[in-house]
């Protein structure tokens, strides 16, 4: 079934990956700079700030989908938007639960960075704008890994997307609620099928990432 | 080809005005009151914890005094923070080539990018690093990373170069060549504030000698005197070796 390409196979892989890197995408263009922001400038209440970031890498899928589902539904504040049981809406909800752990790692990231280039960034006068993108070009090997672990969330969970999306047969299916739903109809093959592809995925990700960051690291120091 | 400060006008003096510094309820600066002036090699000297590394940081801005002033008061002090530059002990070199960490320093500085490139080389050529312009500068040795340190700063043509002991992790080799562009960037006419704690440096490259002892500057003296004849029994005993405690 792998091998041959079943074409409904294709289709959920394909909307999963979408939905997930588009989410870790825009994620990350969100949380990237925020953590660098927040690692370099000292404001009251920074401590609290960075608890409840890191609270929120925890959040349970199913409440943001919840949420997720509240807002968008046609009673809701952004209803008006029509989203939801689309693509779109499980992406809001996957930002929604990603950008935190985006943040926080990043956060963390550059805020051991800043220790060692801080002064010297400082001496040349540098401005906070152009210390965040500095810090994010220069420690961009292990940024990467954020990402991963963004889109690696967001590819592995199932709550969210379920609520949001529907699970709708060729519209909002994607791997993990196909393999929650075939399960519980009893077509195993399928499910274990995608399974397998989802594994696949993030492993040959992972594998990937490492091997840049290997590189990188014997060639940049 | 333009060397020397860009400003014809000075920021220095540098005016310490009864300076203190406190950390963890110590005083590591207490109470220094001192006027940095144009031209001569500036060397701090004085046992560990004298203070050094934070007096140097403090008049550079890294640091703000917790009480006292820190004050340039040449006749043009417009950008001031701009006009000076500092090397650290250990060099923090972005993960970038030879060259573009010193063409950052000149974009950060607001030079444009058809001025960079030409800067850039001339500070590399300088430093004797133009054949490894293109390398990663992280990958450098340390002697070249210093030395790469030392082209960042003087790219931008500081009136005034603070150095916090910036031969203090290299082999004399590599230590002999950062003296020799220290003198070639004093030469060419920038102020030198080093700090070091090797008196044999401190003898070759400073023309006068500030010596700190627990936080305060015991004594001030050209090189030789300092060296032959020191005033205070603390610089007595820190030559000899004796340090008192």
């Amino acid at each position: 079934m792998v091998t041959a390409g079943d074409p409904r196979l294709v289709q959920i892989v394909a909307l999963s990956l979408r939905v997930s890197l588009s989410a870790a995408f825009i994620a990350s263009a969100i949380g990237l700079p925020l953590g660098a922001l927040i690692a370099v400038t000292p404001f009251r209440g920074r401590r609290a700030v960075i608890v409840i970031l890191n609270a929120l890498m925890g959040l349970p899928p199913v409440v943001v989908g919840l949420l997720v589902y509240l807002l968008l539904s046609r009673a809701g504040p952004l209803g008006a938007f029509g989203i939801l049981f689309t693509p779109a809406a499980m992406v809001v909800a996957q930002v929604i639960l990603i950008a935190p752990i985006v943040t926080a790692l990043a956060r963390q990231i550059v805020a051991d960075g800043w220790e060692e280039y801080r002064e010297q960034l400082q001496s040349l006068g540098a401005t906070r704008a152009r210390l965040v993108a500095t810090l994010l070009w220069d420690l961009r090997h292990s940024l990467f890994t954020v990402l991963l672990a963004g889109f690696g969330r967001a590819a592995a969970e199932v709550g969210a997307v379920m609520i949001v999306g529907g699970n709708i047969d060729g519209v909002t299916r994607v791997m993990t609620t196909a393999i929650a739903l075939e399960t519980s109809k009893g077509d195993l093959p399928l499910a274990l099928a995608l399974g397998l592809i989802l594994i696949v995925i993030v492993l040959a990700l992972n594998a990937g990432a490492y091997a840049v960051k290997e590189t990188a690291q014997r060639r940049y120091g | 080809m333009k060397v020397g400060p860009s400003h014809a006008a000075s920021i220095l003096p540098l005016c310490l005005e009864a300076i203190f510094f406190q950390r963890g309820g110590r005083d590591i600066i207490d109470g220094i009151s001192a006027q940095i002036v144009a031209g001569p090699r500036t060397v701090i000297v004085g046992p560990n914890g004298a203070g050094k590394s934070v007096l140097l940081r403090l008049c550079h801005g890294l640091l703000q005094p917790t009480a006292g002033v820190v004050r340039w008061s040449g006749p043009d002090v417009r950008n001031a923070q701009q006009r000076q530059a500092m090397v650290f002990q250990r060099p923090v070199m972005l993960r970038r080539s030879a060259f573009a960490n010193v063409a950052y320093a000149l974009e950060v500085a607001g030079y444009p990018s058809r001025e960079r490139a030409a800067r850039a080389h001339e500070a590399l050529e300088l430093v004797g690093l133009a054949s490894l312009s293109g390398h990663p500068a992280r990958v450098l040795s340390g002697g070249e990373q210093q030395r790469l340190a030392l082209a960042r700063a003087w790219t931008l043509r500081p009136e005034v170069l603070f150095m916090d002991e910036p031969t203090a992790s290299l082999d004399p080799g590599a230590a002999q060549e950062i003296e020799r562009i220290i003198g070639a960037v004093h030469a060419a006419g920038t102020k030198i504030v080093m700090v070091t704690h090797n008196l044999g440096q401190a003898r070759r490259l400073g023309d006068e000698i500030l010596f700190l002892h627990q936080g305060r500057l015991i004594e001030r003296a050209p090189t030789d005197i300092f060296f032959t004849r020191p005033a205070s029994v603390e610089a007595v005993q820190f030559l000899k070796g004796e340090l008192p405690w």
